[in-house]
């Protein structure tokens, strides 16, 4: 029996015919890839990490202006570590969990809403279309008219670029949704309202998360652009400039470095939850 | 009481009275007409359904033979005419629908069982009731794949039993099939024909046909309804009444061959017309 060469594909002596789910079969079936492949990502960070310390070793770049990358990260994991940098690193944060959900508890149902009524949509799609193209960090200036210099506006103006991109996805899932469920759905003697809610909503769900991802992204990028320039005390944003105006570097580029991890952060977090969520996505 | 003098003379053509199809008859569709892009697909198009019987719709590329039980099923509006079903409209009928491309018909975010059993909520049916009929298609399609599996997990071949479940799990009164072994294998198209065969059997349910292959249209009809080139007129209508259950050996039955060689021969001359 051992002499036997070993199958290549390991199938069980199970019940007839067990049953396994396709993808399951097909990440056991190829052969692994070889283990430094597995390293390739590493490989990037780790050239620019001695790229960045040779930088400041020769002198190419001053220290003045750029600090060793060891000390930056311990300045990062440092502040991070119950230091001053966590308390403006919740800061944001919060303010940007807060704008997106904003941005998705009224943009994915009013999107939604949009879309499955298709004039309606028409109707309002320049507004939706030129306010999504104009950058929303233009429209600080007339928020800070409406709601002054307070918390809130960082908020809502954060909230509101999250919102117009929350609805056109939204919007453009439920249009774009497969024809043909629509019609399977007609067919069975759905109503109007039987479709939308058991077909429609589905089907604009996972471009309605690709829009959520996107959004979270441009709520944290006016967060920080709002703490920068709209009289914070607080806020990674108001963190960074206030490092560079006393020329406080090391601080300067843990900030943002925190500021960079938050949004890898959210960003993984979504395509996780959209994974879970959206589990046919792809299939 | 106001009468204009000179009036222009305004008349309405009577409509055509409506003549009933022969006895026995299911669907009735009567000056069916349809334009696609300007021109006519059917123009007062006449045709009667048998009930209790497999109908196959066979005929040239761009007939329109989809198009058709479409527009009977309502997936597809038309310009003209009438279609009723033992003198209903749809409205009142419930029909079941087979999908050709099974992987854009089925729901990815529900169960496959809450697919089939779909219909049956639309209904409002009691979970009692709901669970009664799943027991009953599942015990008559000997389902042996899980069906708590989405439907994307299921091979190609589950996933097409599974939308034939959920197109009877209401007992429609018509059953359409649009092409739906086009996308399957040869082995699944002959498990899933000879479901189909046995369910038929069980049930008498009428079913139309959509195929492109002669051979299947044939062997699971009673009759073969063969369209012309568009404009499209129904060019014959072949009766193939070979006991039921047919099996493999009945496709090589000298009245297999003959009726398959009479559908053929209809349909080169309608091709080559």
């Amino acid at each position: 029996m051992s002499a036997l060469p070993v199958m290549p594909t390991g199938a069980p002596a199970a019940p007839p015919q067990p049953w396994a789910p396709p993808a399951a079969q097909a990440s056991v079936a190829p052969p692994r890839a070889p283990r430094w492949e597995r390293l390739l990502p590493f490989i990037g960070p780790i050239v620019l990490f001695i790229l960045w310390d040779t930088a400041v070793r020769t002198g190419f770049i001053k220290a003045l202006l750029l600090p060793p990358p060891l000390e930056a990260l311990g300045a990062l994991i440092n502040g991070l570590w119950g230091g001053p940098l966590l308390k403006d690193f919740l800061v944001t944060v919060w303010r940007t969990v807060q704008a997106f959900l904003i941005a998705a508890a009224v943009g994915m149902p009013v999107g939604v809403l949009l879309g499955s009524t298709e004039r309606a949509y028409r109707s309002v799609e320049f507004l939706i279309d030129f306010f999504r193209s104009t950058p929303s960090s233009a429209l600080i200036p007339l928020f800070l008219m409406i709601f002054g210099v307070s918390d809130i506006n960082k908020v809502a103006i954060a909230a509101f670029g999250a919102f117009l991109i929350v609805v056109f996805n939204s919007a453009y899932g439920v249009i774009n949704a497969r024809k043909q469920r629509v019609m399977a759905a007609k067919v069975m003697g759905a109503t109007r309202w039987q479709i939308f809610k058991d077909v429609l909503v589905w089907e604009s769900l996972q471009p309605s998360f690709v829009g959520l991802r996107s959004a979270v992204s441009m709520a944290l990028v006016i967060v920080i652009v709002a703490e920068m320039f709209i009289g914070a005390d607080s806020g990674l944003g108001n963190r960074i400039i206030n490092a560079q105006q006393v020329m406080n570097v090391r601080d300067m580029y843990a900030s943002i470095l925190a500021a960079g991890a938050l949004g890898y952060a959210l960003n993984i977090l979504f395509l996780l939850l959209e994974r879970k969520i959206v589990h046919w996505s792809g299939r | 009481m106001t009468v204009v003098l000179n009036a222009p003379v305004v008349a309405d053509v009577p409509p055509a009275p409506f003549v009933p199809g022969p006895a026995g008859t299911h669907i009735t569709i009567r000056g069916l007409t349809k334009y696609f892009a300007g021109w006519p697909l059917y123009e007062n198009f006449d045709l009667d359904i048998p009930k209790n019987r497999i109908v196959s719709v066979f005929g040239p590329n761009g007939c329109g033979k989809s198009t058709l039980i479409n527009m009977i099923a309502g997936l597809v509006p038309i310009d003209r005419g009438e279609i009723l079903f033992d003198g209903k409209t749809l409205r009142d009928t419930k029909i079941g629908y087979v999908f050709q491309n099974y992987r854009e018909a089925m729901f990815p975010w529900m169960r496959t069982i809450d697919n089939i059993a779909y219909p049956l909520k639309l209904e409002g049916r009691s979970k009692a009731e709901v669970d009664r009929r799943m027991a009953e298609l599942v015990a008559s399609f000997d389902v042996k794949f899980d069906l708590r599996r989405y439907p994307y997990e299921l091979s190609g071949g589950q996933q097409q039993t599974a939308s034939i479940m959920r197109a009877l799990a209401n007992n429609p009164e018509v059953l359409f099939l649009d092409e739906p072994f086009s996308a399957l294998d040869f082995e699944m198209t002959l498990f899933i024909r000879e479901k189909l065969q046995e369910v038929f059997m069980q049930t008498g349910t009428t079913m139309l046909l959509v195929s492109h292959d002669l051979e299947e249209a044939v062997y699971l009809a009673d009759q073969v309804l063969l369209l012309t080139k568009r404009p499209t007129r129904v060019a014959e209508v072949l009766p193939y009444t070979d006991a039921r259950p047919r099996t493999v050996e009945t496709l090589s039955e000298p009245s297999f061959i003959a009726a398959r060689k009479r559908s053929l021969d209809v349909f080169q001359r309608e091709v080559r017309r």
